[in-house]
């Protein structure tokens, strides 16, 4: 694709006022991004613990407890569940639904309460059955 | 468009127009998420549900058909999800053409040579090798 650099670009993100919409789409990429790759990565090497025998998981088990891995782990949850609910929020948008600025502005707050919600959730069962 | 280019609007669209076939990719995309939401909630749920989350517990839990076959479906699909996704944000940020096929060729080497290690882990957990 060629574009004459010279030639300015209309204005873009910089003139519109912020709304859920444009903050659950742009998060709906960054969660994506970031659960196939650092999600991922982790589901792997936990994976290639699990099959390398105890030593390797008691190792991956000692990072993913320590303060960094479970920033990450707490992070992947909501990554997950902010995915998840904005992912159903779009294959209602691909059948044409759900377009109407108030319905649209409020499902997509639904998304972010949800997500925060479904994470505290998650994290409250996961502690309860450890302790 | 450069100044020099003298070919008619019907001849350029025929060179640049679609390739006809990002609407299986679009499909797919959507196909595996919504195979996800079955299978993530499966996966977070079994975590949350197990009684411990240790060697042991984790590991017979994937050696029953029950833990083993979800699994292996969820890194599957998860995988080609992952690449599907990146794909997206690439084409959509990385306007180079040399860059863009650079990075569409690592996402899928390392999306396909990460599926095969996860897979590789999980039989050899749920065949019973070094548990």
């Amino acid at each position: 694709m060629s574009r004459n650099p010279d030639r300015p670009l209309s204005p873009h993100l910089t003139i519109w006022r912020w709304g859920p919409g444009m903050v659950v789409s742009i998060l709906h990429r960054i969660t994506g991004s970031g659960l196939s790759v650092a999600g991922l990565a982790v589901l792997t090497w936990w994976l290639w613990a699990l099959a390398d025998g105890p030593d390797a998981y008691q190792d991956f088990a000692r990072h993913a407890q320590s303060w960094y891995g479970l920033v990450v782990l707490v992070g992947l949850t909501w990554a997950f569940w902010q995915h998840l609910l904005s992912g159903i929020r779009h294959l209602v948008m691909d059948i044409g639904a759900g377009y109407e600025l108030r319905t649209n502005k409020f499902f997509a707050n639904l998304t972010l309460v949800g997500a925060l919600f479904l994470t505290a959730l998650t994290w409250y069962l996961i502690m309860g059955v450890n302790q | 468009m450069s100044a020099q280019d003298s070919s008619t609007p019907l001849g350029r669209v025929r060179a640049l127009g679609s390739a006809q076939h990002g609407g299986g990719h679009w499909i797919r995309e959507r196909l595996t998420s919504a195979a996800l939401l079955l299978l993530g909630i499966w996966l977070v749920a079994s975590l949350v549900l197990l009684p411990a989350l240790d060697h042991k517990t984790v590991g017979d839990w994937l050696k029953s058909a029950s833990g083993a076959v979800p699994m292996a479906l969820f890194v599957i699909t998860a995988f080609v999800h992952a690449i599907d996704g990146l794909k997206v944000v690439v084409d959509d940020y990385v306007h180079d053409a040399g860059n863009n096929a650079f990075l569409n060729g690592l996402i899928l080497f390392a999306g396909i040579g990460g599926a095969a290690l996860a897979l590789f882990s999980l039989a050899k957990v749920a065949f019973g090798g070094a548990a």
